[in-house]
C-alpha cells in the first residue's frame, strides 16, 4: 500500500469513519438534540468535501487498479457530498415535525454516501459491485424511514426487493464478464479484448447483463416500476436524495463502464440502449401529465430525466463525441441535482403528515400567499422544463449538442418532442400556483427555505455564469486507468 | 473440468437419496385418501383463517442479526490462513473490521435490539 | 453642374436658382402655419412678396444667362437610386426654362398683388372670409408646382410639377366647392378638369416610359443628343412619343379633344382664371412641346398633326367665343382659341413663335381676366350699393354678375378698368403695335410658309377674335346700363388697378421684345431651340411679310367693325333707350346658328353621350352586375365565403373536431386509456415489477442472441 493509495481513498475513508463515529457518538446525544447529530454530518460532509478537492485533475489509479481518481470521480463525489449536505437541510425540520428525527437517517446517509463516493472511483467490477450495495442497503433502510407509515415500509420493502433483484443481474453480468475477459478490472478487461483473447459473445450479454442492474438504479424503462411507488412513500427528504444520489451514482458506474471498458461493444449494444433511453423519455413524460400527486409527478420526471441522460450513455463508442457526452451528462446531472433539490426542498414546505398536502392542488393560490416559495418553484419549474436562463436550459442544451455530434438524431428530436411534452405538467405547476385560488399552508424551517432559496438562485445565477461550471464539467474527464 | 467431477456425483447422489425416500413412500405405503385427510395437516385442529400467520418480527430481526455477526465471522477464517503473510497491516485491517462489527454490536445492544420484550 | 462649382466660375447668380422653389414654399409654410393669426393684407403680401423674390432671383437669372446662355444645371437632390436608375432633381437653368421662370413669377406677382383686393371681396360675397388663406397657400403652392415643372431637368420632375399645377387647378377651379349649380356645381367644375386632365396624363406617362424604355434615361441631357440616332433605328417609338406627348399637351392645354375642362374651370376665382387657365399652367403643354423639341423636329409627321390639331383648337373655340354671355366664358375659349394658335406654331416647329405668343399671350390675357374680375367686382359693388339704397328690394339679387347682356355703360364707370381691358382686347385682336399683332403675325407668317390651309385656318380664326373681343367690349362698356346694379357699379380700387395698369403696358409693349428683324427674344432662345422651321420650299422663313401684316390687320379690322355695327349702332337703334330689352343683335340674326355656339356645338352634351352615359351605364353595369352582383354577392358571398365556411366548417367538424380534436381527445383519451393500462401494470405488486424487469431482460438478451447469432 502507498501513500497514493491512501490519497485516492481519502474522502471515503473519512465518510465512512466519520459515519461510524457518529453511530458511537449518536449513542450519548439525548433524543431531543437530534440536531447536533444532523450538525455531526454535516461537518463530516464538509471535511469530506475538503479532502475532496485536491483530487481535481488529478490522475491516481490505486489498489492495483480497484479504484481511480480521475475529474469525473472528483465531479462526481463533489456532488454527493453537496447533495449530501442539502439532503440534511430538506431533512431537518421534515424529520421534526413528523416525529421520525432520528439520528439513523444522518448515519445511514453518511453511508450510503460513502457507497455512492465508491461508485465514483471504483474501476473494478467487483467494487462497483461492493459501491452499489453500499449505497443501496442504507436507501432501502432510508426508504422505510418514516415507519410505522404503511407506504414508507411498503416503498422500502418494494426497493429492497427489487434492487436486490436487479443487483442479481449485476453480479451475473459482472461473473459473465470475468468468464469472458479473465478479470474484473476495467483496464484488463480492456487488455484482453484488445489482445483478442475475449470471449466477445459472453462479454456482451455479461455487459447488458450490468446494463440492466443499473438500468434499474437509474429507473430506466423497463426497469423503472419501483420508482414511484418508492418515491411516493419514502420520506421527502429521502426521495430527493435517492433521485439525486442514485441516480447520479449509476450514472457514473454506466459511463465508467461502457464509455471505458466497453466502446467496442457499441455495435450491438447501442440499439439497445437508444431504444430504453427513448422509451424513459417517451413514458416519464407522458405519464407524469397524468399524475395528480406531486411525488408521483416528480417521480416520473426523474424517470424522464433518466432518460435524457441515458442519451449521453448512448453515444458510449463514439470516441471524442462519447468524452462531450460524458461532460454534457455530468453537467446535466449537477443542474438536474440543484433544481430537484429545490423542487423537493418547496414539496417538502408544502407536504403536511399523512402523506397531506401532497396534490396538485395543494398549491393553488401559493402565488398569492408565499410569493417566494412560488417564484422558486417557478424557477425549478422552467429549470425541470428546459427554459432560459436556468440551469436546466444549458443542461438540455449542451446535452443535445452532445447528442446531436455523436450522430443519435432522431433521438435528439425525440428528446426536443418529449421536453415540449414536458412542459405542459411542469407549467401547470406553475399554472396552479399562480392562477387558482387557495389557502396552501408553508410550513418552512430556516434550513429548509436556505436550501431553497440557495438551489433557486443558483439555478437562475450559475446558468448565467456558466463558462467556469462548464469548463469544469469539461475537465471532468474519464481515465482508463491505463 | 475433471476436478468438478466429485461434485456432481455428490448432487446426483444427493438428489438419488432424495428422490428414493419419498418414491419408495408412494410405492410401499397404504393409500386411503379421504376428505379430511386431504386438508392440510394442523394438529387435527379444524384449519380456519389465511394459511399465512403474522409471526412477531423479533424473529427476523434475531435472524438478520444472528447472519450479519455469523457471516461476518467467517471472514476470520480466511484471514487466519493468511494472517503471517499479510503481516501487522493485515492485522490492522482486522481490529478495523472488528472495531466496525463492535461498533454495529453496541448500536445494536444501545437500541434493545437483543432484548426479548 | 454641383452648387460649389458654380460659384467658381465667376459672376453668376445659378447658385441661387434653388430659391426659386424656396421662396414659395416658406411663403406657403408660413401662411399655413401663422396665417390664422394674421390679417387678410399681410397674408397676401406675404405670399405676393414670396413671388415677387422670385421673380428677383429668375431675373437674376437672366442676368447670369447674359453671360453665359448656355445655361447650366444645378443638382439639387438625389431622388431616386434603385440598380442603374439613378434620378435626381435637379433645376434646368437655360433661356426657355428662365423664359417660363420669369413669366411665370412676373405675371404671378402682378397676379397676387390683384388677388390680395380681389379676394377680400370674394370671400365675403361668398360668405367665407376664413378661406382668404387657404387660396393664397394655394396660389403660393401652384408658384412653386409650376416652378418644378419649368425648371426640371428631366421627364420624371417635369411630371412631379405637371400633376403638381394639375392638383393646384383642381383645388382652386373648386375653390368655393359649395357653390355653382344646385351647390355642387364648382366641385363637378373641378373633378372635370381633374379626370381630363388624368386623360392627358395617361398619355405623358406613356410618352415618359417610352422615353425611359428607349433611352433608358430621363434627363434631357442625355435624352435629346441621342434622339436623331434612334431615331433613324426605331422612328416609330419617336413618334409614340411624340403622339403620347400630344395626348398630354391636349389635356394641359385644353386643345380638342380635351379642351371641354377649361370653361367649366371658370368656376374658380377670377385671379385663378388669369394665372392658372389662362397666362401659365394651360401653356404647359405648349412648354412641354417646346422643350422637347428635339422629338418634334426628327418628326415632321407629328409636327404636322400637333399642328392641325392646334388650328382646328383655334378656330373651333373662336367659333363657340362669339356665342358666350358669360364674360369669362368668352375670355375661356378665347383662351383655348389662342393656345390653339401657340400649340400650332411649335407643331409647325416654329417654336420662337409659340414661345413668343406664350408670353405675350401670357400678358393680355391675364390683364382681360384680371380686368373681367374687376368687371364682375364692380357690377358685384353695383348690386350691393342697389339692394342699400333701395332698403334690401330682392328683385335684382340673384343677378349673374358675369352675364354680359346685364351689363353695358360700364366705360364712364369704370374707366381705368376699361382702358386696361380696351388695350387688352386691341392686343388680342392684332392691332398694329400691340403685344398680340407681333406674335399672331410670327405664327401666321409661319403658317403661311408652311400649310396655306392651317394659315387660312387660323386667319378666319383671328377674325373671329377681333370680332368677339370687339362685342364684348361693346356689350360690357358701351351703351346704357341694362340693370340697375350695372348703373351703380363703381371703380375696383388702386391694389387692383395698378397691377392691371403694368400689365396694360406689358400687353402694349410686350410685342417688342421680338421685333422683325431684330428679333431679341428669338435670338434668346437659340441658345436652347436649335431648331428653325423652314418654308415649304425648303427656304429660311422670311423675317417679315408685309402681305400677311397686312392681311391679319385687316381681318382683325373688319372684325372689330362688324362687332362695332352689330353690337353698337344696331344695338342703340334697336333699343331707343329701353336698356331693358336688351337682346343679342347675332342671337335674333343667325338664330339657330347662334344656339348652336352658345351651346358650344353641344360637344359636351356629345361627350355625354359618347363617352360619359356608356361610361356611366358600364360603371353602373360593372358595379351593380359585376361587382355586387356577380363579384360580392356571387363570387364573394357564394364562392369565397360560402367556400370558405364550407371549408371551415369542413376544418371545424370533420377535420377539427373529426382529426384534430379527436387527435388530441384521442390522445387524452390514450392517455387516459394508457394511464389505465399502466396502473393495470402499476400494479404495487413486486412481483410484477420483477417480472417487467425480467421480460426487459429477456428481450434484451433475445435480441443480443439474435444479432450475435
Amino acid at each position: 500500500m502507498k501513500w497514493d493509495d491512501l490519497f485516492a481513498i481519502l474522502p471515503l475513508v473519512v465518510i465512512s469513519t466519520w459515519a461510524v463515529v457518529l453511530v458511537l457518538v449518536d449513542i450519548v446525544i439525548p433524543r431531543d438534540r437530534k440536531g447536533i447529530t444532523a450538525a455531526l454530518a454535516a461537518l463530516g460532509l464538509i471535511f469530506a468535501l475538503y479532502f475532496t478537492l485536491p483530487q481535481y485533475n488529478r490522475h491516481l489509479v490505486a489498489f492495483n487498479g480497484m479504484v481511480i481518481v480521475d475529474g469525473f470521480s472528483a465531479f462526481l463525489n463533489t456532488l454527493f457530498l453537496a447533495s449530501g449536505l442539502l439532503a440534511i437541510a430538506l431533512a431537518y425540520g421534515f424529520l421534526k415535525r413528523n416525529n421520525i428525527d432520528r439520528s439513523e437517517y444522518y448515519t445511514l446517509m453518511l453511508f450510503s454516501i460513502s457507497g455512492m463516493m465508491l461508485m465514483g472511483i471504483a474501476a473494478d467490477l467487483i467494487i462497483i459491485f461492493l459501491a452499489l450495495e453500499l449505497l443501496s442497503i442504507p436507501l432501502y433502510v432510508l426508504a422505510g424511514f418514516a415507519r410505522p407509515r404503511l407506504d414508507s415500509e411498503e416503498a422500502a420493502l418494494k426497493y429492497f426487493i427489487l434492487g436486490a433483484f436487479s443487483g442479481g443481474f449485476v453480479v451475473y453480468g459482472v461473473a459473465l464478464v470475468y468468464g469472458a475477459t479473465g478479470s474484473t478490472a476495467i483496464v484488463e478487461i480492456i487488455q484482453a479484448v484488445v489482445a483478442g483473447k475475449a470471449a466477445m459473445v459472453l462479454l456482451t450479454i455479461g455487459a447488458a447483463l450490468i446494463m440492466v442492474g443499473f438500468g434499474f438504479k437509474v429507473a430506466a424503462v423497463p426497469f423503472h416500476m419501483w420508482t414511484p411507488d418508492v418515491y411516493q412513500g419514502s420520506p421527502s427528504p429521502v426521495t430527493s436524495f435517492m433521485a439525486v444520489g442514485a441516480k447520479a451514482a449509476g450514472f457514473a458506474a454506466l459511463l465508467r463502464i461502457f464509455v471505458s471498458a466497453f466502446p467496442y461493444l457499441s455495435v450491438s449494444l447501442v440499439p439497445i440502449l437508444w431504444l430504453i433511453s427513448a422509451l424513459t423519455m417517451i413514458l416519464g413524460n407522458i405519464v407524469a401529465i397524468a399524475q395528480n400527486n406531486i411525488k408521483r409527478m416528480l417521480a416520473y420526471s426523474s424517470i424522464a430525466h433518466a432518460g435524457y441522460i441515458l442519451m449521453a450513455v448512448v453515444t458510449f463508442g463514439k470516441g471524442s463525441a462519447a468524452i462531450d457526452a460524458v461532460s454534457a451528462a455530468l453537467f446535466y446531472l449537477l443542474a438536474y441535482a440543484l433544481t430537484n433539490f429545490g423542487a423537493w426542498s418547496v414539496v417538502i414546505a408544502l407536504e403536511k403528515s399523512e402523506g397531506r398536502g401532497l396534490l396538485l392542488q395543494d398549491y393553488a393560490g401559493l402565488g398569492k400567499k408565499y410569493p417566494a416559495w412560488a417564484a422558486a418553484m417557478t424557477v425549478f419549474m422552467l429549470s425541470f422544463t428546459g427554459v432560459p436562463p436556468t440551469l436546466g436550459f444549458l443542461g438540455k442544451f449542451y446535452l443535445f449538442r452532445s447528442v446531436l455530434e455523436g450522430g443519435f438524431i432522431g433521438l435528439a428530436i425525440i428528446a426536443v418532442l418529449t421536453s415540449l411534452v414536458s412542459a405542459y405538467y411542469y407549467l401547470r405547476v406553475v399554472v396552479i400556483m399562480y392562477m387558482q385560488d387557495g389557502e396552501p399552508v408553508v410550513e418552512g424551517d430556516i434550513w429548509l427555505k436556505v436550501a431553497a432559496g440557495a438551489t433557486a438562485v443558483l439555478v437562475v445565477v450559475l446558468s448565467l455564469f456558466a463558462t467556469p461550471l462548464l469548463q469544469w464539467a469539461a475537465q471532468a474527464t474519464l481515465q482508463s486507468g491505463l | 473440468m475433471s476436478e468438478y467431477l466429485p461434485i456432481v456425483v455428490l448432487l446426483i447422489l444427493s438428489a438419488f437419496v432424495a428422490g428414493a425416500a419419498i418414491a419408495l413412500g408412494h410405492l410401499f405405503g397404504p393409500h386411503h385418501p379421504t376428505e379430511r385427510k386431504s386438508l392440510p395437516y394442523e394438529s387435527g385442529m379444524t384449519p380456519f383463517g389465511p394459511g399465512a400467520r403474522r409471526m412477531p418480527v423479533r424473529f427476523y430481526l434475531i435472524a438478520v442479526l444472528f447472519i450479519l455477526f455469523d457471516i461476518e465471522t467467517v471472514f476470520f477464517l480466511p484471514w487466519a490462513v493468511v494472517f503471517r503473510k499479510l503481516g501487522l497491516f493485515g492485522l490492522i485491517e482486522m481490529l478495523i473490521f472488528v472495531m466496525v462489527l463492535v461498533v454495529g454490536f453496541l448500536y445494536a445492544w444501545e437500541k434493545g435490539a437483543l432484548e426479548w420484550e | 453642374m454641383l452648387l460649389s462649382d458654380v460659384g467658381a466660375t465667376g459672376f453668376q447668380f445659378f447658385a441661387l436658382v434653388p430659391l426659386i422653389l424656396i421662396f414659395p414654399l416658406l411663403g406657403l409654410l408660413i401662411n399655413i402655419a401663422f396665417g390664422s393669426r394674421m390679417q387678410e393684407k399681410q397674408i397676401g403680401w406675404v405670399a405676393s412678396g414670396a413671388v415677387g423674390l422670385t421673380f428677383i432671383i429668375s431675373f437674376l437669372q437672366l442676368v447670369s444667362l447674359g453671360i453665359h446662355p448656355e445655361g447650366t444645371v444645378i443638382r439639387l437632390a438625389d431622388w431616386i437610386t434603385i440598380a442603374n436608375l439613378n434620378l435626381h432633381w435637379g433645376i434646368k437653368v437655360d433661356t426657355l426654362s428662365v423664359t417660363m421662370m420669369l413669366v411665370v413669377s412676373g405675371v404671378g406677382f402682378l397676379i397676387h398683388v390683384y388677388a390680395i383686393a380681389y379676394m377680400h371681396d370674394d370671400v365675403r360675397i361668398n360668405g367665407d372670409p376664413s378661406r382668404y388663406q387657404r387660396f393664397f397657400v394655394f396660389f403660393n403652392l401652384f408658384i412653386l408646382a409650376m416652378m418644378i415643372l419649368v425648371s426640371a431637368d428631366n421627364y420624371l420632375m417635369l411630371f412631379v410639377g405637371w400633376e403638381g399645377v394639375g392638383l393646384c387647378s383642381y383645388l382652386l377651379i373648386g375653390f368655393w366647392y359649395d357653390k355653382g349649380k344646385d351647390g355642387i356645381g364648382n366641385a363637378l367644375a373641378g373633378k372635370k378638369a381633374f379626370i381630363t386632365n388624368r386623360i392627358g396624363d395617361f398619355g405623358f406617362l406613356l410618352a415618359a416610359f417610352t422615353i425611359f424604355g428607349l433611352f433608358h434615361s430621363f434627363e434631357f441631357d442625355e435624352i435629346f443628343p441621342q434622339i436623331k440616332q434612334v431615331a433613324t433605328v426605331l422612328p416609330y417609338g419617336i413618334l409614340f412619343i411624340t403622339v403620347f406627348m400630344l395626348l398630354g399637351v391636349t389635356g394641359k392645354s385644353a386643345q380638342l379633344p380635351l379642351y371641354v375642362w377649361l370653361p367649366d374651370a371658370m368656376a374658380g376665382p377670377t385671379p385663378v382664371s388669369a394665372l392658372i387657365h389662362a397666362a401659365t399652367m394651360v401653356t404647359a403643354g405648349v412648354y412641354l412641346i417646346a422643350r422637347s423639341y428635339p422629338f418634334y423636329a426628327v418628326m415632321p409627321e407629328a409636327r404636322t398633326l400637333v399642328s392641325w390639331v392646334g388650328a382646328l383648337t383655334a378656330l373651333f373655340a373662336a367659333t363657340i367665343a362669339v356665342g358666350q354671355f358669360d364674360i369669362k366664358k368668352v375670355l375661356a375659349y378665347s383662351t383655348i382659341s389662342q393656345l390653339g394658335f401657340m400649340v400650332t406654331a411649335v407643331g409647325m416647329g416654329a417654336f420662337t413663335a409659340g414661345m413668343f405668343h406664350l408670353v405675350t399671350h401670357a400678358f393680355f390675357k391675364a390683364l382681360l381676366f384680371l380686368s373681367a374680375g374687376s368687371v364682375i367686382q364692380g357690377v358685384e359693388r353695383g348690386l350691393h350699393a342697389q339692394l342699400h339704397h333701395k332698403g334690401g328690394l330682392q328683385e335684382d339679387h340673384h343677378l349673374d354678375p358675369q352675364d354680359m347682356r346685364n351689363m353695358g355703360g360700364l366705360r364712364t364707370r369704370m374707366p381705368t378698368t376699361f382702358w386696361v381691358y380696351l388695350i387688352g382686347a386691341l392686343a388680342l385682336a392684332g392691332i398694329v403695335p400691340l403685344a398680340g399683332f407681333w406674335s399672331k403675325d410670327e405664327i401666321l407668317l409661319n403658317a403661311s410658309n408652311i400649310d396655306k390651309r392651317i394659315y387660312w385656318i387660323l386667319a378666319v380664326a383671328a377674325f373671329f377674335t377681333a370680332f368677339y373681343m370687339a362685342r364684348q367690349i361693346f356689350m360690357v362698356f358701351f351703351g346704357e346700363p341694362r340693370t340697375d346694379a350695372v348703373a351703380h357699379a363703381s371703380e375696383s380700387p388702386q391694389l387692383m388697378t395698378i397691377p392691371l395698369i403694368v400689365l396694360a403696358a406689358l400687353a402694349g409693349f410686350g410685342g417688342f421684345l421680338n421685333l422683325p428683324h431684330i428679333e431679341t427674344f428669338g435670338h434668346w432662345l437659340e441658345h436652347t431651340i436649335e431648331y428653325k422651321p423652314l418654308t415649304v420650299l425648303g427656304e429660311e422663313m422670311p423675317p417679315f411679310s408685309l402681305q400677311v401684316a397686312g392681311m391679319s390687320t385687316l381681318l382683325a379690322l373688319l372684325g372689330i367693325g362688324i362687332g362695332y355695327w352689330l353690337y353698337y349702332i344696331l344695338v342703340q337703334k334697336s333699343l331707343r333707350g329701353e336698356p331693358q330689352a336688351y337682346k343679342d343683335p347675332l342671337e335674333s340674326a343667325l338664330g339657330p346658328v347662334f344656339s348652336v355656339l352658345n351651346h358650344k356645338y353641344w360637344v359636351d352634351e356629345l361627350y355625354g353621350v359618347l363617352v360619359i352615359h356608356p361610361y356611366q351605364a358600364l360603371s353602373q353595369w360593372l358595379a351593380d352586375v359585376v361587382d355586387w352582383r356577380f363579384w360580392h354577392d356571387w363570387f364573394h358571398d357564394t364562392v369565397i365565403a360560402g367556400t370558405f365556411k364550407k371549408g371551415t366548417k369542413l376544418l371545424a367538424v370533420q377535420i377539427d373536431l373529426g382529426i384534430i380534436d379527436a387527435t388530441a381527445n384521442g390522445l387524452a383519451r390514450l392517455t387516459n386509456w394508457s394511464s389505465g393500462q399502466l396502473r393495470r401494470v402499476q400494479t404495487g405488486y413486486v412481483r410484477n415489477y420483477a417480472m417487467a424487469v425480467f421480460i426487459g431482460v429477456v428481450f434484451i438478451l433475445g435480441y443480443l442472441i439474435v444479432i450475435l447469432k
